[in-house]
C-alpha cells in the first residue's frame, strides 16, 4: 500500500479517532498523541490493512485498545491528572445559560459513565455507528451493546432531571 | 413535525431501538429553538452530542517515525567517555624520573628568577641612592 492510497484510506476518520480518544483519556493533548500515535501504528501495519474489510472498525478497534493501554499503565504508575480544558464552543443550540451548563453537565455525565456505556455512546450519539459496527470495534454482540447504550442514555437523562429539578446532581 | 412522533421516538430512544435515521430526526428536532419545557433534558444530551461531534483534530499526522531517543547509542558514548577519562587521568600520573626532572626544572627556574631580582635589587638600590643625593640637593637649593 502506497502513501497516498493509505492516507486516503485512514484520514476520513482520523477525527472519529481523535474524539474516542478523547472521550477515553479525557485531555486533548494526550488525545492527539494517541491519535499521531495510532496512525503511526496503522502506517507500520499498512500491508496488513488490507485484509480487513472495515479498515475503519479495525481503526476505532487500536484506538480503543491503545488508550485503554495508555489509562491502565497510567494507573499503575499512581498518576491522577485533573482535567481542565475542555471548552464549550458551541453556540446557537444553547438559548440561555441554563441550557449551557446542562450541555457542559452531560460532558461530565459522560466521564461518570462505566468505560463501556462511555465508548458505546461516543461511537453511537457522537459518531453515529450501526449497532453491529460497534459490536466489531468493541467485541460484543449487537444486543448487549443495545441494552448498555439504553442504560447509558438513561442514566444521563435521569441525572439531568434530577439536576433540572433540585439544582444538585 | 408532530410533538407525539417526537415523544414517541424518545421513548424508543431510551430503550435503544431507534435507527440512526430516526436518531438523525431527533438531532433534528432538537438543534430548533423552541423546543417544549418538559423535553430539555433531550436538549441538552442532544446538543452536546453535535457539539461533541464538530471536534477536529486540527493537528497533522506525521507518518515517519519520531526521533526517539537511542539509549543503545547514548550507553556506547557513556563507555567512551569513562575510557578515555581514566585514559587521561592515569596518563596526568607523572612516573617518579619525570617528578625528578620536573623538580630540577623548577629549582633551575628559581635560581635563575633569584639572581634576576638580585642584579635588579642591587640595580634600583642604586638609582634609589642617586635620587636621595639629588633629592638632598634640590631642598638644599629651594630651601
Amino acid at each position: 500500500m502506497r502513501q497516498t492510497e493509505f492516507l486516503t484510506t485512514v484520514l476520513p476518520f482520523k477525527d472519529k479517532v481523535f474524539r474516542l480518544a478523547k472521550r477515553l483519556l479525557v485531555s486533548k493533548d494526550e488525545a492527539e498523541d494517541a491519535t499521531q500515535e495510532l496512525y503511526l501504528k496503522l502506517w507500520k501495519n499498512k500491508e496488513k490493512l488490507g485484509n480487513y474489510k472495515n479498515v475503519e472498525a479495525f481503526a476505532m478497534t487500536m484506538t480503543k485498545n491503545y488508550c485503554l493501554d495508555q489509562l491502565k499503565s497510567k494507573r499503575s504508575s499512581n498518576l491522577r491528572l485533573v482535567h481542565t480544558n475542555y471548552i464549550e464552543k458551541g453556540e446557537g443550540l444553547q438559548r440561555n445559560i441554563e441550557l449551557k451548563d446542562a450541555v457542559s453537565k452531560v460532558h461530565e455525565l459522560i466521564a461518570n459513565l462505566p468505560e463501556k456505556q462511555r465508548l458505546i455512546i461516543q461511537l453511537r450519539d457522537v459518531e453515529n455507528y450501526e449497532f453491529e459496527e460497534i459490536g466489531k470495534i468493541l467485541d460484543l454482540q449487537p444486543t448487549a451493546v443495545r441494552v448498555a447504550l439504553s442504560r447509558a442514555r438513561k442514566t444521563i437523562r435521569e441525572q439531568l432531571i434530577k439536576k433540572h429539578n433540585y439544582g444538585i446532581v | 413535525m408532530e410533538l407525539s412522533r417526537i415523544e414517541k421516538l424518545l421513548e424508543k430512544y431510551d430503550n435503544a431501538t431507534t435507527s440512526l435515521q430516526e436518531e438523525q430526526e431527533l438531532k433534528d428536532f432538537f438543534s430548533q429553538k423552541e423546543i417544549p419545557a418538559h423535553l430539555v433534558s433531550y436538549q441538552a444530551m442532544f446538543g452536546y452530542f453535535q457539539e461533541n461531534s464538530n471536534e477536529q483534530f486540527t493537528k497533522t499526522i506525521l507518518l515517519s517515525k519520531r526521533k526517539a531517543p537511542h539509549w543503545k547509542w547514548l550507553s556506547v558514548a557513556a563507555a567512551a567517555a569513562l575510557l578515555i577519562s581514566v585514559y587521561t587521568f592515569t596518563n596526568n600520573e607523572l612516573s617518579s624520573k619525570e617528578r625528578e626532572q620536573a623538580q630540577l626544572a623548577m629549582q633551575q627556574t628559581k635560581d635563575a628568577f633569584l639572581l634576576l631580582s638580585k642584579n635588579l635589587n642591587k640595580g634600583s638600590n642604586l638609582v634609589y641612592s642617586g635620587l636621595q643625593e639629588f633629592d638632598n640637593a634640590t631642598s638644599k637649593v629651594f630651601k
